[in-house]
């Protein structure tokens, strides 16, 4: 059995290190084709139809005038008469053409009767969605209502975040050619060796009938594993077309209605304490919606999972909107702000520090110690004894506040394989059916193969994005990292070890007793007695060596590659504008768990643009939904608001990199990192204002409601 | 947020209407810059005998990265999607397609602009500068040399656009402050949240703009 396992941390000349991504030079001179940006030969252009609304039904359709147009290739009606379409924006017909001008143009000649149905697609007020409500069962653990009865103090509040979406840059899409018995799809995805599969079965052919590549994608989050309509509807559009390739992808208004949301959470929450501060009793009624399939219960509380009482109610709501996707931590951004926040507000009851308060209770969660240090390291960081001030004590018309959320996540490599061969020129080839999804992948997997065979990186090439190379999971839940990274050392071992048989009798050793370190094959630890690796792989002649690796995922922990257990705290500063309701970040700090980090900059990257996207969703995402027409209000970038360049303050990262993480193996962090930051932000600015503002994004009019209502309270 | 509001590319920001940009000139037809629908109706034949071009393919010649270049688009069209589509020039990205997310940047007798918000048949006799003018991976310009050392860019869709910013930004202001940077490219949206790396990469391209 090979010896697979990392080489240790002080030894390792190039995993570790800090190298710039391999394809930051096509990026940044705007030189990478992603799959939006091809041109094939005779391409066209394909366009969907979609339903203007929320709820209805097909009378009829007629696509004859479409049909008649000059240039229109192709055309396919989606809803025939008679189905129902639940969402705006869901795809009615399709149409191709030689230019996009014209498939738009053939779009606006489809004409559509429809018999209009009732929609419910606002879900902030439970009470006013009706029959869409569906409850979960009641769980309840100990005696929650004797424990409130005892409790010394018990604080209650509402909180919500609403539906935001993914807002991906490069929208949803495909290039897809259909020819004879073969579909080469060229997609924008999380999912490179599935995704073909998942075609191919919609169209009732082999999975090794369809090709996929992609060199780059422009931003998933979570919402690119599946092929979808932009897949089935584009390759018979090119079929129906002669076989000629056909480019659909989604426009911005569509890419925010249709192709993915991340669901709203929303929950009223009891909590208890004893006047020391130790948490007693937890009671949540929470409801959520993803779209027409309703919404799952965040896994509340969060972290503090060993409350000794709770009583947990749960209510999905289905609304006529786009349906929800995975997003970056599925439900845990949600379930960190719901009970984080919940914790401040008991923590302003007691006239604690939130800080003390999570201090205190660490023992409720699974990782005590771990989440206890990282609480005394970003405090440091933040600076947090010295500038909390209670709730209230800030008195000017610009308030400053501090606040603090947590995450947790696995991070366990998928499965993956990967072929590692060595040429007898000595340069290396790693094929890997996996994706760079803009985390770093591909340089990861460089420095993985180069440091196992002691070379630089110029010596290795990667080639991913292709489903004709071994296959690999898709990019999600944060496994790519070890799963790519276990497969790549396996495959690498492996052509090592046939390299050192080849060269063993010619050095006079045992093939077991060889090391590949800096550009040599060597005797381990006796550089007089080698090869340089030019030399040793020579000796290949003609041939070359291929050997295939694979990340088997109950074996992983045990090899010491790849284990799971993200714990993290994340702390903001903010500072509010009482008068004008605006909300600014000044500062926040991420003190992020890992284990073996194969490049700490394209991680830290991570963990950066994390915190980004939480000040998004902490202060100005929301899909907002209109009552009567059923159509989001906001399908654009003007009005469903990111973060520009000047609104993110100062960021701080703190990765723990620690010889003793490093020997739990490699564990995905692209999640873990994305959750806390909502809470704490939300949390400062409760801790600012002295009042708690329900509802996220913190904008100027909510802040200022809240403000209203604590005076009239008052 | 207010940044954002407050950039110098606002004007060019296109206000949501009930009729589309491109069903509204597709259906109207452009003469000369002015909307036909809007004068009475003999007044636009009048125009239309002078100088309506489309609603068919029209050939024109725009003058990009200092070479002639002919094309046929119809008058709709927006430099943009003739960039990408017609020229297969496409670092310039289609992402929000109407003036607010900057991927689309480049620039137009010196001056950024989207390349979304601007007809292709409008650009003609201007001098047009998109990323494909800066180096490529072998001999970079600096500000992408910077973007990559700061790890300024993670899915990269947003980069190209944020390039063009950042260097039309620095041969206007080569020695900005951060608060300068921040205000100067905050006509650009990136998602994947690459703002930290961004701030110092531009800082740094500015020096070493400086020192070359």
């Amino acid at each position: 059995m090979p010896e697979y396992s990392w080489p240790p941390m002080n030894k390792r000349a190039v995993m570790g290190k800090p190298f710039d991504r391999l394809d930051g030079p096509v990026k940044a001179s705007g030189r990478a084709k992603y799959s939006s940006d091809l041109n094939k030969p005779g391409q066209l252009f394909g366009m969907f139809l979609h339903s203007p609304h929320a709820h209805a039904k097909v009378k009829s359709i007629d696509i004859s005038a479409a049909k008649a147009m000059e240039g229109v290739t192709a055309i396919r009606v989606i809803a025939e008469p008679g189905a129902e379409l639940q969402w705006a924006g869901q795809e009615v017909a399709v149409v191709s053409a030689v230019r996009e001008e014209i498939a738009n143009d053939a779009i606006r000649a489809i004409k559509v009767e429809y018999e209009v149905l009732p929609h419910v697609v606002r879900e902030e007020l439970l009470a006013k969605v009706g029959s869409r409500a569906k409850a979960a069962g009641e769980q309840v653990t100990g005696d929650p209502d004797k424990a409130f009865k005892d409790a010394d103090a018990v604080s209650e509040g509402e909180y919500g975040c609403p539906v935001i979406t993914h807002c991906c840059l490069e929208p949803h899409g495909n290039v897809v050619q259909w020819q004879g018995d073969t579909i080469n799809l060229w997609p924008s995805t999380q999912a490179v060796s599935t995704i073909g599969g998942d075609l191919a079965k919609q169209m009732q052919l082999p999975a090794t009938n369809v090709k996929v590549q992609m060199d780059h994608v422009g931003g998933g989050f979570g919402s690119k594993f599946p092929s979808d309509k932009w897949g089935s509807e584009g390759a018979h559009l090119s079929k129906a077309s002669g076989g000629r390739p056909v480019k659909i992808y989604l426009d911005r208004a569509n890419e925010l209605t249709i192709a993915g949301t991340r669901p709203s959470a929303y929950a009223k929450i009891k909590m208890g304490a004893s006047k020391d501060g130790t948490i007693t009793a937890w009671q949540s009624e929470s409801w959520a919606s993803g779209g027409l399939g309703g919404g799952g219960m965040p896994p509340i509380p969060y972290v503090f999972t060993k409350i000794a009482n709770f009583r947990l109610n749960h209510t999905a709501v289905s609304l006529n909107a786009g349906p929800a996707r995975a997003w970056r931590a599925p439900n845990h951004p949600q379930a960190s702000f719901l009970t984080c926040s919940a914790l401040e507000d008991l923590s302003a009851k007691l006239k604690m520090d939130p800080w003390d308060l999570f201090h205190k209770n660490m023992d409720m969660s699974p990782r005590p110690e771990v989440y206890r240090k990282q609480l005394v390291k970003a405090a440091e960081l933040m600076d947090w004894k010295k500038k909390w001030h209670p709730r209230g004590s800030e008195t000017g018309n610009i308030r400053r506040g501090l606040g603090l959320g947590m995450a947790t996540w696995g991070g366990a490599g998928h499965a993956s394989k990967c072929k590692v061969t060595i040429n007898p020129d000595g340069s290396i080839e790693v094929e890997i059916g996996s994706q760079d999804i803009g985390t770093g992948t591909r340089t990861c997997i460089t420095q993985v193969a180069a440091e196992t065979f002691g070379l630089p990186m110029s010596a290795v090439k990667v080639k991913l994005g292709d489903n004709a190379f071994p296959a690999s999971g898709p990019s999600g839940g944060s496994t790519t990292i070890g799963g790519v990274s276990s497969s790549t050392r396996k495959a690498a071992v492996n052509a090592l070890e046939k390299l050192f048989e080849r060269v063993a009798p010619g050095l006079n050793v045992a093939a077991d007793q060889l090391e590949a370190v800096d550009n040599k094959i060597q005797q381990k630890g006796n550089p007089a007695k080698g090869l340089t690796w030019k030399q040793a792989c020579q000796k290949l002649g003609v041939d070359k060596i291929s050997e295939l690796g694979e990340n088997d995922q109950r074996a992983a922990a045990k090899e010491g590659l790849n284990t799971s257990g993200a714990a993290g705290i994340q702390m903001a500063e903010v500072e509010v504008d009482i008068e004008t309701g605006i909300v600014r970040m000044r500062k926040m700090v991420a003190v992020q768990d890992c284990g073996l980090v194969v490049n700490p900059k394209t991680a830290s990257s991570q963990v950066y643009g994390a915190c980004i996207m939480s000040i998004c969703s902490a202060l100005m995402e929301e899909r907002v939904m209109d009552r009567m027409t059923g159509k989001v209000l906001n399908p654009d970038m003007e009005f469903y608001k990111l973060a520009g360049i000047g609104d993110i303050g100062e960021i701080v990262v703190h990765m723990d990199i620690t010889p003793e993480n490093d020997k739990r193996g490699i564990i995905g962090l692209g999640e873990p990192c994305a959750i806390g930051g909502l809470a704490a932000i939300a949390n400062a600015t409760a801790n600012a204002l002295g009042v708690r503002v329900p509802m996220v994004p913190l904008t100027p009019d909510r802040v200022l409601a809240a403000l209203s209502m604590n005076r009239r309270n008052a | 947020m207010v940044s954002a509001l407050s950039s110098q590319k606002d004007k060019e920001k296109q206000t949501k209407a009930a009729v589309s940009r491109r069903g509204f000139l597709g259906s109207a037809g452009v003469g000369g810059g002015i909307l036909a629908t809007s004068l009475g109706a003999q007044e636009a034949a009048a125009q239309a005998a002078a100088n309506v071009m489309g609603p068919t393919e029209v050939a024109i010649t725009l003058n990009i990265n200092g070479a002639a270049t002919k094309l046929q688009v119809e008058p709709r069209v927006t430099l943009l999607d003739a960039l990408r589509n017609k020229l297969d020039m496409t670092g310039a990205k289609r992402v929000c397609d109407r003036g607010t997310c900057g991927a689309c940047t480049v620039m137009v007798n010196g001056k950024t602009v989207y390349g979304c918000s601007v007809l292709a048949i409008d650009a003609v006799g201007k001098q047009i500068t998109t990323i494909e003018s800066l180096g490529g991976p072998g001999k970079l310009h600096p500000v992408s040399a910077a973007f990559i050392k700061h790890d300024a860019q993670q899915c990269g869709y947003c980069t190209p656009g944020f390039v063009m910013a950042a260097k039309a930004f620095l041969d206007r202001n080569p020695n900005p402050t951060r608060e300068q940077v921040q205000k100067g490219l905050s006509g650009n949206i990136c998602r994947c949240g690459t703002y930290v790396g961004m701030r110092e990469a531009v800082l740094e391209a500015a020096r070493s703009m400086k020192n070359a």
